[in-house]
């Protein structure tokens, strides 16, 4: 595969602390990498070092083959960069401010009207191009972040938090952005918001306090999480009690926690002995017994959940 | 040299989108204007020149430069801005003399905006005209140099008031290096080798001839020099942050 960006043993020291341990990964053309971690996990530490920003204490970074330290303008013609908090000149106007970065990258005319075209239509800038940037809401804001980030159509993008402020429907065109784009380039984005991973990332990689504690696919991921195959059912309040004898009967069952119990609605959740498929044998058992269901489903597992554990826990993945 | 140019016209533009422009140029031309007719005494003089003007630029540029100056780095590193500006693919050298160069251009302009009070003094006599060319353009390059101290200064923090306390402190050394109260506290223990070496450094007596219009080319090489070596310590500093 055409790996793109490669990290190898990436370490930042401010002081005695080391905000970035020995961290190593490499992302592919047609991936979508999420950063995920906990606030001062050291996310935006290495992203600035991906871009040459801040230089590592040690380690290497290298772009399209290129190394940050010995050429970091061939590195920053290659890629793209949300900053974190989308910091832009609040004097200018998205217009002008875009009109600057075409004028720094040095795009031909044919180049720089497909990409201002784009940048204004995919992140509907349409309206404000012409108001100073610091009189924008938060949203708008972020998407002219996005817009200089793309604009040039980098190999590889690099965006800190690129939905912080979204609203649900802007979160949704940015992510279908990112996904038109994806097959093209290499992408790493950094974020809290686990259903993104979920939506968009063809992989993730979880960091704490500055070492990576997990690299896998989101799928992978949740496989891990204690609710993986667990099964969850709601039924009358009447009928709990015989329900939860029943399987409690059922070979392959662990537990059975009640997660909610009301007077007409009782709903629980079947965790099997070493995540085994058990919801054959659970609705055969109800069958046999006649019981009326009002509801099962099949839990895929919490990212949330594992990203706790990772994190905070002691859970420990084993790493693609 | 491409991107250095595209730096400092966007630079340039963005003083004359904030008050900050204005305000600096109304309260330059009203300082200047005042010092030279009220502590200058310059109509009562009698004399067809503009010594009393330039007499007091540098005392004038001494916390007007650091104003301008102190916001050069210190801004951009506060704001966040200079995160997206060194991430484009322009190198530390151009950023540092693109944006020391709008700034100076635009003290440059203000100077400029004194032109009254040389069409008042041709209207009321008859000066030489060499001699007032000089001394603007002395005082443009003095004023690159507190210009470009001040915008080193400025890369050290994101503090835009210890930025210009700093500066002033710093551009108040060198203007006042020839003076007896700094070659007092040097002769005391320093050979006089040194403290000569000290009082050339002085931009007044540097300043002092060009406003006077004798173009002495030491000068002229003086404050050229002062602004390279002030703009090569500023990249270092923008260099070393990187790292630290």
């Amino acid at each position: 595969m055409d790996k793109l960006l490669e990290i190898d043993g990436l370490t930042k020291k401010f002081g005695p602390i080391s905000a970035v341990d020995n961290i190593s990964f490499s992302v592919s053309r047609g991936e979508v990498l999420g950063f995920l971690g906990p606030n001062g996990a050291g996310k935006s530490t290495t992203m600035k070092m991906a871009t040459g920003y801040l230089s590592p204490t040690a380690g290497k970074v290298s772009v399209c083959g290129y190394d940050v330290l010995h050429s970091p303008l061939e590195i920053k013609r290659r890629l793209g960069y949300l900053p974190e908090g989308a910091p832009l000149y609040g004097d200018m106007t998205p217009n002008s401010l875009l009109n600057f970065v075409c004028d720094i990258r040095q795009l031909n005319k044919e180049k720089r009207k497909m990409g201002y075209e784009h940048v204004v239509e995919s992140l509907q800038l349409e309206r404000v191009l012409h108001q100073p940037i610091e009189t924008l809401s938060k949203g708008y804001k972020r998407r002219v972040g996005l817009a200089q980030a793309i604009i040039h159509d980098p190999e590889v993008l690099i965006l800190d938090e690129p939905t912080d402020g979204l609203d649900p429907n802007q979160k949704h065109e940015v992510r279908q952005l990112l996904d038109r784009m994806s097959h093209s380039k290499a992408i790493v984005i950094s974020t809290h918001i686990l259903e993104e991973v979920d939506a968009v990332c063809s992989r993730a990689i979880i960091i704490s306090q500055g070492k990576i504690v997990a690299d896998q696919k989101p799928s992978m991921l949740e496989r891990s999480s204690r609710f993986h195959n667990a099964v969850g059912i709601r039924i009358e309040a009447t009928n709990s009690e015989r329900c939860i004898t029943l399987i409690e009967n059922i070979p392959d069952v662990q537990l059975v926690e009640i997660v909610r119990n009301d007077e007409e609605l009782v709903e629980i959740v079947v965790f099997p002995s070493n995540k085994k498929d058990i919801l054959g044998s659970i609705r055969n058992s109800m069958d046999e017994d006649g019981l009326k269901v009002l509801e099962m489903y099949v839990e895929r597992g919490r990212l949330e959940e594992v990203f706790r554990e990772l994190t905070v826990g002691g859970l420990e993945v084993k790493n693609a | 040299m491409r991107n250095t140019w595209i730096i400092c016209s966007r630079e340039l533009t963005s003083y004359f989108i904030s008050p900050v422009a204005y305000v600096f140029i109304v309260i330059f031309l009203a300082l200047a204007g005042g010092l030279t007719f009220f502590f200058g005494n310059w109509l009562d003089r009698g004399q067809a020149d503009l010594q009393v003007f330039f007499i007091y630029h540098p005392y004038l540029y001494l916390f007007l430069i650091p104003a301008v100056g102190m916001r050069l780095w210190a801004e951009e590193r506060k704001s966040g801005s200079m995160e997206f500006l060194m991430t484009l693919p322009i190198s530390t050298s151009q950023a540092v003399i693109g944006k020391f160069l709008a700034a100076w251009i635009f003290v440059g302009i203000a100077l400029s905006l004194t032109f009254p009070i040389w069409l008042t003094v041709n209207f009321l006599g008859d000066p030489d005209n060499g001699v007032i060319v000089t001394a603007y353009v002395g005082s443009w390059l003095m004023a690159g140099g507190f210009l470009a101290l001040s915008s080193s200064v400025s890369a050290l923090t994101k503090n835009q008031v210890i930025a210009f306390v700093l500066a002033a402190v710093i551009c108040f050394i060198f203007l006042m290096s020839g003076v007896e109260l700094v070659q007092a506290f040097f002769r005391a223990w320093a050979p006089p080798r040194f403290v000569e070496a000290i009082a050339e450094l002085s931009f007044l007596t540097n300043f002092g001839d060009l406003s006077q219009g004798v173009i002495d080319v030491r000068d002229i090489l003086f404050f050229l020099s002062v602004i390279a070596v002030a703009l090569f310590v500023n990249i270092l500093i923008v260099e070393i942050k990187k790292s630290s």
